[in-house]
């Protein structure tokens, strides 16, 4: 299992250095959108409008906080299942976008528009929200403040913990590890 | 006749929905400390670990175990000698939700309607089952659902000739096709017989059964332990990245149903199984 220390935003270059399987730590800006301001930034995008932030190199990471205490980031701050993007993906990976982290299948037409823009898709481990919110260092609500936790955030992330599942190759780990510990099924 | 303060009732459930989003039961804590140490898989053991660390990190720092603080399920069993004073007790329940959510910075995840989708802000309503029992007490049960697992939860409408093997096969294509996205390892609760209703909420009974207890019933407890090792034996591994370590419990509740059906719930659950009880 490889290791590495990427900073975001990444090139297309970078993400194409990037294997399923490996383990990264990503630090820099990301940001996070899930259902509603996926939505949203398509609705924006139809109407010839600007996204609320360069697409280009970025990084999404789906994912809506609970709430921060007094003196904190930001509170819990673990991955949502990725498939509920997978509408919106396709055009946001066209656009220039070269990551996104979360958890769970994608399907193929995201799969699709990886290999053909040369992005990865990573995921954090689900359900150790707490764990992962030390690893965000600041976060800022930059649009659609009206959708509570779904709004869009900017977020600073500190050798943030993530692996590699799918790659610009087209290589799902959620397949090959699987198989790997796959007892007969009877 | 005894009675019973509503207030007493929000006091309760806001003080659970805090509990419970940020304690996990002693039997889930024990599930993934003996899982860890059984998993063959070093990124799975890794994985496990981090799971534990997030545990104590999420008791110790108050931050929710999951950011998914999910929709409040609350069981309300009521003895049929208890009468309720002080106003509406669905309103106590609810305004219990909405005092736990704002006051523990839990996370509002609850939209007013299905479709026009506008958050209610404070996470109410919450799903409310009552069910009258013998006695004078009130036992709660809050048991917030996240639904990442939710979202892979399955009603089967078997035939009666399906049989043992019909139901084995509905939970084991329940658990194949959640894979990864319902965040193994998870819990995977099982309701066998009643009717379409009735089997769903009896799988979602069956998740606030401590992991690593059995059905008193020889062959329920048998399917149980068969399907753990079978669904263990798909490879799909703490956090779907491959392992031994997919499900922690299968717990199976049954129940009559007629002659013409054999209806199966299967409700999953992430590893994040969380319920808190109370009797008043």
């Amino acid at each position: 299992m490889n290791e590495y220390h990427i900073s975001t935003p990444f090139t297309h270059e970078t993400a194409q250095t990037l294997c399923a399987g490996d383990y990264v730590y990503l630090s820099g800006t990301i940001y996070t959108a899930r259902d509603a301001a996926h939505k949203r930034m398509q609705e924006a995008l139809l109407r010839g409008e600007e996204l609320p932030f360069s697409i280009k190199n970025n990084v999404i990471y789906y994912m809506g906080p609970s709430p921060a205490r007094a003196g904190r980031p930001i509170g819990s701050a673990g991955p949502t299942t990725a498939s509920r993007m997978d509408k919106y993906t396709p055009e946001l990976l066209d656009l220039g976008m070269t990551g996104m982290i979360g958890k769970g299948k994608r399907s193929e037409a995201v799969r699709d528009a990886m290999i053909r823009n040369g992005a990865v898709y990573f995921a954090a481990v689900g359900g150790a929200g707490a764990l992962l919110s030390k690893s965000i260092i600041s976060s800022e609500v930059i649009a659609y403040e009206d959708l509570g936790t779904e709004a869009v955030r900017r977020l600073t992330i500190r050798d943030f913990p993530v692996i590699v599942v799918m790659d610009s190759k087209g290589n799902n780990l959620y397949e090959t590890a699987a198989e790997a510990y796959r007892k007969e099924y009877r | 006749m005894r009675n019973i303060r509503t207030a007493d009732v929000t006091a309760a459930v806001k003080e659970m929905c805090i509990e419970a989003n940020h304690f996990l039961s002693p039997d889930m804590k024990e599930a993934i400390e003996q899982a860890s140490e059984k998993e063959v898989s070093q990124l799975g053991r890794q994985i496990l670990g981090q799971l534990k660390e997030n545990m104590a990190l999420a008791g110790a720092e108050q931050i929710p175990i999951c950011q998914d603080t999910g929709m409040a399920v609350v069981f309300l069993e009521i003895g049929q000698e208890v009468h309720f004073e002080g106003g509406s007790l669905e309103a106590a329940v609810n305004e219990g939700i909405r005092q736990g959510y704002t006051e523990g910075y839990l996370r509002k995840s609850v939209v007013s309607d299905p479709l026009i989708r506008e958050n209610t802000k404070d996470n109410t309503p919450g799903v409310i089952h009552y069910s009258i029992v013998d006695g004078d007490r009130v036992t709660i049960t809050v048991a917030p659902k996240g639904f990442g697992s939710e979202n892979m939860s399955r009603v089967f409408m078997l035939k009666p000739a399906d049989g043992a093997e019909g139901v084995k096969n509905a939970i084991l294509t329940a658990v194949r096709d959640a894979g990864p996205n319902a965040c193994p390892p998870i819990i995977v609760g099982v309701g066998i017989g009643g009717t379409f209703e009735k089997c769903a909420l009896l799988a979602k009974k069956a998740l606030t059964r401590p992991a690593g207890s059995h059905s008193d019933i020889p062959y329920v407890r048998e399917m149980e332990t068969e399907l753990l090792n079978t669904i263990n034996g798909f490879g799909i591994g703490p956090a779907g990245l491959g392992g031994s370590t997919t499900a922690l419990a299968v717990n199976i509740l049954t129940y009559p149903t007629h002659i013409a059906g054999l209806p199966v719930g299967v409700n999953i659950c992430c590893h994040v199984n969380r319920h808190a009880v109370r009797v008043l």
